[in-house]
């Protein structure tokens, strides 16, 4: 995605670089839309549930509140890390590792946990199609945990770069810009969906 | 931008020419191949969608005839073609040459740069724009044939097989539109990040061609606007292919939910294609005035400030989906006022050609003729914008004839406008200019001749989508059907005029004069490199920018115009 992004950039001595490098600015244009995908999912969701006169509807079970509120816990932690992650990388490179792996490993832990509470979902009756309200849980928990798994694909190839001492500044900062954006859009996904 | 280039860079700017046929055109990386395809692709389905319009048309001036190529027009064969001319000229026609070809030629020509910003995401771009099409090409050959639900897709009839009767073809429909969307995606991320970062030396955001600016503005209001379609669209094909009732009301659904998402980008997109179109007047205008472009910074901000109103105007599509009507008056007020900003920037074009010295080559012809005509389109669109008048005209041939004069001049004379125009850079050749005019009044003449009766039948009446008028007695009148033939008629001469240009095309790419750098002493970075420019644009040396692009018939100057490259 980034491999020419460097090449392109004004004479320093004569004038400012770009503000951000394109992989970042690349990645913040997406995050945009991505934005919008999940502005329109939720606000989908909020005109079926306003138009319904009890929620969830009844015969349908009820969400794992405070399980998934201890999983939003376990992703905020990871986002905090990769946070730390990348302010260490600006300084020593070699301290750096330490909380991306931890970062990664939380990050594994919310799609896993996650995949748990949809098997017990499911053996308890709600699915795509028993109702709106399972149609609604698994579109919107999905293409979220669709979004995790791949920003974790990124970090984790990142990873693997770093281990290698070749990954980019740059590169580091586009994927943690989406990762972010992953962690981000997370609570107010369950501040709605599940509360 | 550094001065020159790396010595590795140019050889592998070399190793590119060596490479063999496919490579080079078919999985090129280099932005003007790119643009090409787009570009021909782009062509090739609007063929296609003019066709699906000139066999419709025949079955309405002429019902159940037999419509020479095609046959005898079933009800449902017809429900096809006008969703699919719909969406071709839309999706298909519009986008790609309007954004993605005139973007991608002329984004790095214009900043002085030698490509995107990642090349490869770009040729990702155009290969799922190019599976979109195939996909939307193999939807009219599966059983129950292509999809019947009009372009917008409304559920019920497009989420329940039972009612559209096309299982396949619906589905198909969809993906191919959120292929393209995909497309559309990387195209815009390619566009934004390469203006933001890749301008040469000395060009700052006020030296950036016009064009550019409203192929970018374009660019973010189509991402920011598409987002809730694609859920909606995701939603929908979920309810087809999954068993799930998002859109179903007698199971908790809502149908009235897809119009707003459908709608939430549906009204953007209208501006999404018709900024950059905008964008190619602006940068024609000035050239064949030789005059400066009236109110630079004024014609920036207005279509910024487009786009944002743009978000706030969806419902008007919906005025009698049983929407509050104090809803409705609050997008009655919205649409109103977004006629004005694009009213000022029809006022500002002519006031740029105000005391200009006008040359009225093909290019400006188009050029002027995409202010008459759009301006048609603009003012039918009051009545349409009120809601009270909406009641009587909404789903009517009014609605119709208004938003063809808003998309024929975006689409097809902006298209042409922009491929006359550079033309000359992109092939190195000039187009035969007499054959351009009759081509235009061939196109112009016509045009007109096929709307201006459609506004009288939709006065009259007369609605949208249905199949065969001598079912309704009072749509049957004998003047109506007089004016559906008149319609009709002026279409195939239209379609035929098309022929002029493809012959136009052809020869000039044969025998056309020799073009040299700048054939129509423009100021703007594209025409000072060769025509058409090389593999990596510049040679080994990017141009340095040192004024605004419009600086035509400056007083302190001999020339009557500036190019942006020369320091005095």
């Amino acid at each position: 995605m980034a491999q020419r992004d460097l090449r392109l950039v004004h004479d320093a001595a004569s004038e400012p670089g770009p503000i951000l490098p394109s992989s970042v600015l690349g990645t913040l244009i997406f995050v945009l839309t991505e934005i919008m995908l999940f502005a329109g999912l939720i606000s989908a969701f909020m005109i079926v549930r306003g138009g319904t006169v009890e929620w969830p509807p009844p015969g349908q079970p009820r969400l794992p509140v405070e399980a998934t509120a201890l999983n939003t816990a376990a992703l905020l932690a990871s986002g905090l890390l990769i946070w730390m992650a990348g302010r260490a990388y600006r300084g020593d490179r070699a301290q750096a590792g330490g909380p991306f792996a931890a970062g990664l490993a939380l990050g594994a832990f919310f799609v896993v946990f996650q995949g748990f509470e949809w098997a017990r979902l499911l053996a308890q009756g709600l699915t795509l199609t028993s109702s709106t309200h399972g149609s609604f849980f698994y579109l919107i928990v999905g293409t979220h945990a669709l979004h995790a798994i791949v920003a974790l694909g990124i970090l984790v190839w990142a990873f693997q770069l770093h281990s290698r001492r070749e990954l980019r500044p740059s590169t580091f900062t586009a994927a943690r810009t989406f990762w972010y954006f992953v962690v981000g859009v997370w609570p107010v996904l369950y501040l709605r969906v599940y509360l | 931008m550094a001065e020159t280039v790396h010595p590795a860079e140019q050889a592998a700017h070399g190793e590119h020419h060596e490479e063999g046929w496919v490579k080079k055109y078919l999985f090129s990386t280099d932005h003007k191949i790119i643009a090409m395809q787009y570009l021909f692709t782009g062509m090739a389905m609007g063929l296609i969608g003019a066709f699906f319009a000139y066999v419709f048309r025949m079955q309405l001036a002429f019902p159940g005839m037999e419509v020479p190529f095609f046959g005898v027009v079933s009800a449902n064969e017809y429900n096809s073609l006008i969703t699919n001319h719909g969406a071709i000229m839309i999706f298909w026609v519009a986008m790609p040459v309007l954004i993605a070809a005139f973007g991608n030629f002329l984004i790095p020509l214009m900043i002085g740069a030698d490509d995107m910003v990642f090349p490869r995401i770009n040729r990702l771009s155009y290969q799922i724009f190019f599976i979109s099409a195939l996909v939307l090409l193999a939807s009219f050959f599966v059983e129950g044939g292509g999809f019947g639900g009009a372009w917008t897709a409304y559920p019920p009839l497009s989420a329940n097989a039972a009612y559209s009767l096309t299982p396949m073809g619906a589905t198909l429909w969809l993906v191919a539109v959120a292929l393209e969307f995909v497309a559309f995606l990387l195209g815009g991320i390619n566009f934004v990040t390469t203006l933001m970062n890749s301008r040469t030396k000395g060009m700052g955001i006020y030296d950036i061609p016009m064009v550019l600016w409203m192929i970018i503005i374009a660019s973010i209001l189509f991402m920011a606007s598409v987002g809730p379609l694609i859920a909606g669209a995701v939603m929908l094909f979920m309810d087809q292919q999954v068993g799930t009732h998002f859109y179903d009301p007698t199971r908790g659904g809502d149908p009235l939910l897809w119009q707003h998402l459908f709608w939430f980008f549906g009204h953007p997109e209208v501006y999404v294609v018709l900024l950059p179109a905008m964008g190619i007047v602006a940068d024609i205008m000035p050239v064949f005035a030789r005059k400066k472009l009236f109110a630079y910074r004024t014609i920036l901000w207005t279509a910024i400030g487009t786009g944002v109103l743009s978000f706030t105007v969806w419902a008007h599509h919906q005025f009698i989906a049983g929407i509050d009507p104090r809803m409705a008056h609050v997008f009655t007020i919205t649409t109103l006022l977004i006629s004005i900003p694009i009213a000022e920037m029809c006022f500002v074009y002519i006031a740029t050609l105000y005391g200009g010295s006008i040359r009225l080559n093909t290019p400006m012809l188009w050029a002027l003729a995409f202010v008459a005509e759009f301006l048609i389109g603009g003012v039918t669109g009051i009545f349409l914008g009120a809601s009270g008048a909406d009641i009587y005209f909404h789903d009517t041939y009014f609605v119709l004839a208004h938003f063809h004069y808003t998309f024929f001049p975006i689409a097809i004379i902006g298209t042409y406008a922009g491929v006359t125009f550079w033309f000359p850079k992109m092939f190195g050749r000039m187009m035969n200019d007499t054959l351009g005019k009759i081509h235009f009044w061939g196109t112009i003449i016509p045009f007109n001749l096929i709307f201006i009766p459609l506004f009288v039948l939709g006065a009259a009446g007369q609605h949208r989508r249905i199949y065969d008028f001598t079912n309704y007695p009072m749509l049957a009148e004998p003047w109506m059907q007089d004016l559906r033939v008149l319609a009709t008629v002026s279409l195939v001469v239209m379609l035929a005029f098309q022929l002029v240009f493809f012959y136009n095309v052809i020869v000039s790419l044969v025998r056309g004069e020799k073009a040299g750098k700048n054939p129509w002493k423009s100021n703007t970075l594209e025409w000072t490199t060769e025509s058409p420019p090389p593999h990596g644009n510049f040679g080994d040396q990017y141009p340095t920018v040192y004024r605004p692009p419009y600086e035509y018939s400056h007083p302190d100057r001999e020339e009557d115009y500036w190019p942006q490259n020369l320091p005095n």
